[in-house]
Formats: C-alpha cells, sequence, structure tokens
C-alpha cells in the first residue's frame, strides 16, 4: 500500500465518509434533521441551531437525506479522529467539519513517535471494531511499518485502546489494564460505543464510552471506524502526518 | 411426528396471537418439552414473560425434519419446576438464564449459577467446578485475551498438559441488549438490532426484520429478500475466510493466515459496496434494505466475488496440502455426533460433528425458500472437521451468491410495513454464519415490545468448546477455540 506517501485507498462510494455541517444553510427554527438521527447525535444547539457530534454519529445518513437544505453533507474524507471531545462537535461558523487531531507533545512524542506498543481492551465490544483493527496488522495495512505494535500485556504497552461502550461488567478489567500499563501512557477510545456508547448509551449496563473510566487522548468515530480512519488517526497522534499532508483523492 | 404434537406449531418468519399459544401450570408445561425433544425436537429458545406477578416461560422448538416450528407456555409461575436439564443437556444455559433473570428455579439442575449477572464492575461468576488431587492445578485465563479479541474467562483444570475439565464464565459483555429492547420498537432498536453481534449485522438485522415483518402481516419485496440472501452469504464468506486464516495462524501456517486476512477484507469490502459499510450496517430494515444495486454495482460486484473467490481458494489449496496443518488439525478437539445433538449445537460446529442441521435447508424464509445451497456436513467432529465445514461452505455460498447475482430479482427493494400486531407471538431463524440465530417477540395490547429474546448460536455452542477441550492438551487450547470462534457479546446479550 503507497498510503502515506501515495494516495490512500479509495473509501466505498457509498460509505460517505466525514459528515460536514453548514448551520449558515440551516433557516431559522428549521429542525428536520433532529428527529431522524436514531442516537441523538445532532441536537438543538444552545446558542440557537444544531450541533452535529460524530462522536455519537453511526454514519447512517439518516441526517443528510432529511435535509431539504444541503447544510449537512457527507465529504468521502476518511480523516475524523480528534484528540478532544468537543472537537467532534459540528456546527457554528469555522465548525464545518472535524477539528483533526493534533500531535502529541514534545517528549511524549520522541517516545512514541516511531515506537508504539498497545494493549486493545474489548468492553462491551461488538467485535467489528476489533476485526478493523485487527486488519491492520494484515499484509495489505502492515502497521508494523510505522513501528505501531498491538501487544499481549499491558506490562508491554505504552498505552490501551478501547472498543466497545465499556459494559458495567468489563470496568474492573478496564481500569485494571490501564494501572498496569507505565506512565507515561495514552487511551485510545476506537468507534462511537467507546465514544459515547454508541446505540447502547444510556443502558445502565454500560458506562457510555472509555472516558467515564479513564482518560483518552484520541478519539476515532465510526460505526465501526473504517481501518483508514483508525490508521490516519494513529499517524496524526505520532506526528507522522500533517493536516496539509492529505495526498489527493484518486478521483 | 408433529402432528401429535399439544404444542402450537408456526413456521419460520410467523406470528401467531398469544393466546393462542397452548398454555399448562408450568410443571405440566416442563414435562411436556421434555417429551416434545425425546421425540427429537430441538430447543431454539426458552425463555420467561414477566406477567400477573409471575413469570410465564415460553419454549419455542424445531422440528427440523419436519420443516415447522412449535411453541408453548406455561401459566404465570414463581416457584421451581423440575429441571429438564438432567435428561435434556441442551436445556442446562436457557434454564440458568430463566432462573438468574426472573428467579424461577429449575429443581434438580447440577450446575445453577449465573449466566451474566453483574456483581459491580465483574460479573457474579459464582463457583467453579474444581477436580480434586495433589497433581490437579488450576489455569485461570481472561477476562483480557492476548489478542485483540473480546472478554471471557477461561478456568482450566488440569492435570499436568491435559485438561481435565474447562469451565467458561462469560457475562463481561453484557450491555443490557434485550432489556433495552423491550418497550419498543423505539427509535434506536433498528441500530441496536445491527450491533448486536458486530461482526453478524447482517443475521440479526435479518432475523429483527423478519419479526417486524410477521408481527406486521407484510412482507419484504422478493428484490430485499434476494438482496438479503446476497448480504448473509458475503457475511458468511468474509467470516468464514477470516475464521480460516485464523486457524492457520494458531498452528504457525503463515502464507494461508496472511492471504485468508486480506481476503476476508475484500469480502467486507464487498458489502460496502452494497452499503457503504463493511460490516452491512444500515442495510437491512423491516420492509426491506435501505440500499439497492443499479446494474452496474451489481455486475462491478460480480466481478469482484470471482476474484476473492479465486483467491480464497489458492490460499486453501496451500492449507490443506500440508500435512503440518493437518497433523495439527485432525483428531484434536473432537466432539461424537451425539454430544452435539444432546447439547443442542447449531452452525458449522453442528454440522462439523456429521448432523444435517441448517435453517437454510430446514426452515427456509426469505429468498432461501427460492435459492438453496447443499448443507455441507463432515463427520470427523474435530477441528480439521470444523475448518472443512466453512471451506465446504465457502465454496457453496460463492456458488449461490454467483447464481443469484446473475438472476436478480426486479423491483422495490422496501416497503412501510403497516405497526406491528398486538398480543401475538413471532419467531423467526436465520443461519448465520456461526448457526441458528433465533428472535422471538411477545408483544402487548398496544402492539409494543413485551419481551424481545435473542438466541445467538454461541448460546448453544460455548459448551461445546468447553467438551471439545477434555483430554486435551492445554495448548490446544487456541486452535480449538478459534475453530469454534464463538461470539462473547452474543452470548452476553
Amino acid at each position: 500500500m503507497a498510503y502515506p506517501k501515495g494516495p490512500p485507498p479509495p473509501l466505498p462510494d457509498r460509505h460517505g465518509g466525514a459528515l460536514r455541517l453548514e448551520t449558515s444553510r440551516c433557516p431559522e427554527g428549521c429542525s428536520e434533521c433532529v428527529p431522524v438521527c436514531p442516537t441523538q447525535a445532532i441536537a438543538p444547539a444552545p446558542g440557537g441551531g444544531i450541533a452535529l457530534d460524530l462522536g455519537r454519529c453511526l454514519f447512517c445518513a439518516a441526517c443528510v437525506q432529511a435535509c431539504p437544505h444541503g447544510a449537512i453533507t457527507q465529504t468521502g474524507d476518511h480523516r475524523m479522529a480528534a484528540r478532544g471531545r468537543g472537537d467532534l462537535v459540528l456546527g457554528g461558523p469555522g465548525r464545518e467539519t472535524v477539528r483533526l487531531a493534533s500531535a502529541l507533545d514534545g517528549k511524549l512524542r520522541r517516545m512514541f513517535g516511531r515506537s508504539l506498543r498497545l494493549r486493545v481492551v474489548s468492553a462491551g465490544g461488538g467485535g467489528a471494531d476489533e476485526a478493523d483493527l485487527n486488519v491492520l496488522g494484515t499484509i495489505g495495512w502492515d502497521l508494523g511499518r510505522f513501528g505501531i505494535q498491538f501487544v499481549a500485556s499491558p506490562r508491554h504497552a505504552d498505552g490501551m485502546v478501547v472498543a466497545g461502550p465499556v459494559s458495567r461488567n468489563m470496568e474492573l478489567a478496564l481500569r485494571s489494564t490501564w494501572e498496569a500499563i507505565a506512565e507515561p501512557k495514552i487511551v485510545i477510545a476506537l468507534g462511537a460505543c467507546a465514544i459515547s456508547g454508541g446505540p447502547f448509551a444510556g443502558n445502565p449496563e454500560v458506562r457510555n464510552g472509555a472516558e467515564s473510566v479513564v482518560p483518552v487522548d484520541l478519539f476515532i468515530p465510526g460505526w465501526p471506524a473504517h481501518p483508514l480512519t483508525i490508521l490516519d488517526g494513529l499517524l496524526r497522534l505520532l506526528g507522522r502526518l500533517e493536516a496539509e499532508e492529505m495526498p489527493a483523492r484518486r478521483p | 411426528m408433529t402432528t401429535s404434537t399439544s404444542f402450537a406449531l408456526l413456521d419460520n418468519g410467523s406470528s401467531l396471537p398469544w393466546e393462542d399459544v397452548p398454555e399448562w401450570p408450568v410443571e405440566e408445561f416442563a414435562r411436556r418439552t421434555a417429551a416434545e425433544i425425546e421425540r427429537g425436537a430441538r430447543l431454539c429458545s426458552f425463555f420467561g414473560v414477566p406477567e400477573d406477578g409471575g413469570t410465564r416461560l415460553v419454549a419455542v422448538v424445531a422440528f427440523d425434519a419436519d420443516n415447522t416450528l412449535a411453541a408453548a407456555r406455561s401459566l404465570p409461575a414463581s416457584g421451581g419446576y423440575p429441571s429438564l436439564t438432567p435428561s435434556h443437556p441442551q436445556a442446562h444455559l436457557f434454564e440458568r438464564e430463566v432462573w438468574e433473570q426472573h428467579g424461577v428455579v429449575p429443581l434438580g439442575h447440577p450446575w445453577l449459577k449465573p449466566v451474566r449477572a453483574s456483581a459491580g464492575s465483574a460479573p457474579k461468576n459464582g463457583e467453579f467446578f474444581r477436580v480434586g488431587g495433589r497433581e490437579v492445578h488450576e489455569v485461570a485465563v481472561g477476562p483480557v485475551h492476548a489478542g485483540i479479541i473480546e472478554p471471557g474467562h477461561f478456568r482450566f483444570q488440569c492435570a499436568g498438559e491435559e485438561v481435565l475439565h474447562l469451565e467458561i464464565a462469560l457475562g463481561y459483555q453484557h450491555r443490557g441488549v434485550e432489556r433495552g429492547l423491550a418497550g419498543g420498537p423505539h427509535r434506536l432498536t433498528e441500530s441496536q438490532m445491527d450491533g448486536v453481534v458486530g461482526d453478524t449485522t447482517v443475521g440479526h438485522a435479518t432475523a429483527y426484520a423478519l419479526v417486524a415483518e410477521a408481527l406486521s402481516g407484510a412482507e419484504a419485496p422478493l428484490r430485499a429478500q434476494w438482496l438479503r440472501l446476497v448480504a448473509l452469504e458475503l457475511e458468511r464468506l468474509a467470516n468464514h475466510t477470516g475464521d480460516l486464516g485464523a486457524l492457520a495462524n494458531d498452528v504457525a501456517f503463515l502464507p494461508a493466515a496472511s492471504a485468508c486476512g486480506r481476503i476476508r477484507g475484500d469480502f467486507l469490502n464487498l458489502t460496502a459496496l452494497i452499503c457503504g459499510n463493511r460490516f452491512g450496517r444500515g442495510l437491512v430494515r423491516p420492509g426491506g434494505c435501505r440500499h439497492d444495486m443499479e446494474p452496474e454495482r451489481l455486475a462491478r460486484l460480480a466481478e469482484r466475488l470471482e476474484g476473492a473467490l479465486a483467491e480464497v481458494e489458492t490460499a486453501c489449496e496451500w492449507l490443506w496440502d500440508s500435512a503440518s496443518v493437518r497433523a495439527r488439525f485432525e483428531a484434536t478437539g473432537a466432539l461424537s455426533a451425539e454430544q452435539a445433538a444432546e447439547l443442542g449445537l447449531v452452525g458449522p460446529a453442528a454440522r462439523a460433528c456429521g448432523l444435517v442441521r441448517d435453517v437454510r435447508y430446514d426452515h427456509p424464509a426469505g429468498w432461501h425458500r427460492l435459492a438453496q445451497a447443499p448443507v455441507a456436513v463432515w463427520p470427523s467432529g474435530d477441528v480439521f472437521a470444523r475448518a472443512r465445514v466453512r471451506w465446504l461452505e465457502i465454496q457453496r455460498s460463492g456458488q449461490l451468491v454467483r447464481e443469484q447475482l446473475a438472476s436478480p430479482a426486479e423491483g422495490d427493494v422496501r416497503i412501510e410495513p403497516a405497526g406491528p400486531a398486538p398480543d401475538s407471538l413471532a419467531v423467526a431463524l436465520v443461519e448465520g454464519w456461526r448457526g441458528e440465530i433465533c428472535h422471538a417477540a411477545v408483544t402487548d395490547q398496544a402492539g409494543r415490545l413485551r419481551r424481545y429474546k435473542i438466541v445467538d448460536p454461541s448460546f448453544h455452542n460455548w459448551i461445546g468448546l468447553a467438551l471439545a477441550m477434555r483430554g486435551q492438551a492445554v495448548s490446544d487450547f487456541p486452535v480449538c477455540n478459534k475453530s469454534f470462534n464463538l461470539s462473547y457479546c452474543g452470548f452476553d446479550l
């Protein structure tokens, strides 16, 4: 795979990629997109207009179909990983798209930039996020070429990837794993479930995402996140990909 | 055989009024359920429905040879009933689950302990079975495993390398799925069905769609039924290919492991070609499908399918031609046909014991009524058989999809179904890639879901893995585990 030096492999044409929200197109008082969203990722914004939270989004595109004003569109862009939870919330001027993840700060970047060992904990994950992480290890994606590796013990790890909404029954194991990783360490929340609880948010049996149990350094949206979105997020976090370095997409 | 049953007969993907489901006091209900199993019925689902301060037990059984399902219920009960498990082991987990959820006690159950209940921040697993003796030691693994997989706990009783007993304790993935579905359908229901088991989205979403359609008295358009079949078989192709790669990896046969890992992605991308999502999220909905294929897309799908099928064939030739692979697969983790039948195993795990048991063949619904693949069986019951059945199913599913893409159904892909009928029971079975998926719904007087019961094939099959490990070296656990490749979240719901 030529990426990241060459162009990325194309997303499926119906995937749609990250969403874009131009609230300047929203007429006063319009909220036609709000009731169609299954996870309430779209909600009226406190200061008027609407806000779209890609951390809750299942990318079903029901809102895109429902909006009569073309305010919500699919960009086809696979990039949507962010450092802050609020960076995933779209709406208002200058917030049409996700604020993409910045690189780790100096010391962490020096430590992990060329060698990152990650422990993966599924905590109520359905198996799809886990599968698409495994995909990155296959010969096509070859994650090892970036010095990123998944390891079998938290004692070997620099950080942790969390999949799933964090079932209460996994809370203890998740916290124990995090505590067993030596400082300094990072945590990555993978997919809508690990960011917000996804479609199971609000069930008393889950904790609505990783952040309720451990601090999170990188949020990777998707249901599940596409392998390309995951790789982009990891490389961006390690400072190995800058926003302007996005190679031209194949037509 | 079924002509004399006292249960109410129903077809796969149909419903009947709740009051027409025969009812007896719980002891009599248990006795009659046992009698049906003795006559060859298979327990598909067994669950409680709270009512009048007690709990009604509901049994859904399948008469595979007669291509029919049958259902019965008890009167509301609160105490106990004679356990079915001592004489019919396939009831063992169902009875534990009913006890855990409703407090109705299966009297005489040999191993009554929680299934997935929470004890604060971990499952309430209860006591583990222990083997005595000075040389016996215990190995505990999990909940977090070495690879990137879901969590669960395995407790081995070993004498040296030999496993005397394995107890599998799950519940870590419990998300409250069934409880959250009650009172619906609400606006999250369809997405939750997509996410019941992340790698079986098409299977579970199709089962829900069949239940919802049965309750509304409608049928999805033929074009949608056709598209669901294509998507279901693509899901099978992707997962079986991935499983063969994972099995190759566990015996350190890296060429097939590497190739299958990549080809699995090619199959997932075919599903993404249809609906944009590699796992089929958002494709199957009550009333039909949310996406259709224009002729050009269909042609592209057919072309890319041929490429992936040719590549998986090459990779599997390497696998089967390798003597070292066969030596590791053969006679490892074997179960007999009698064990598989007693435990009520389903899917490839059952067919690898020689049982001819496949919902697509025994209880066809949707487009499977019109298009079928031969049932793939292998007699030896070991890791080899479970791998071999997957390979046979890859070939047969590939051929089935190939034929279907060449002769698509015409017409619309979606209708808007009416609301669900009140006070009804609906049941749907789908042969997912792991085996039989069973969804059952009981509606209230307003047509809301009073009780929604999901049985993933993993619920039947985990005990098969536990028994397959007896007498094996503990180091054979990974390859035995992969040969079943069961879902944790599908069990824990």
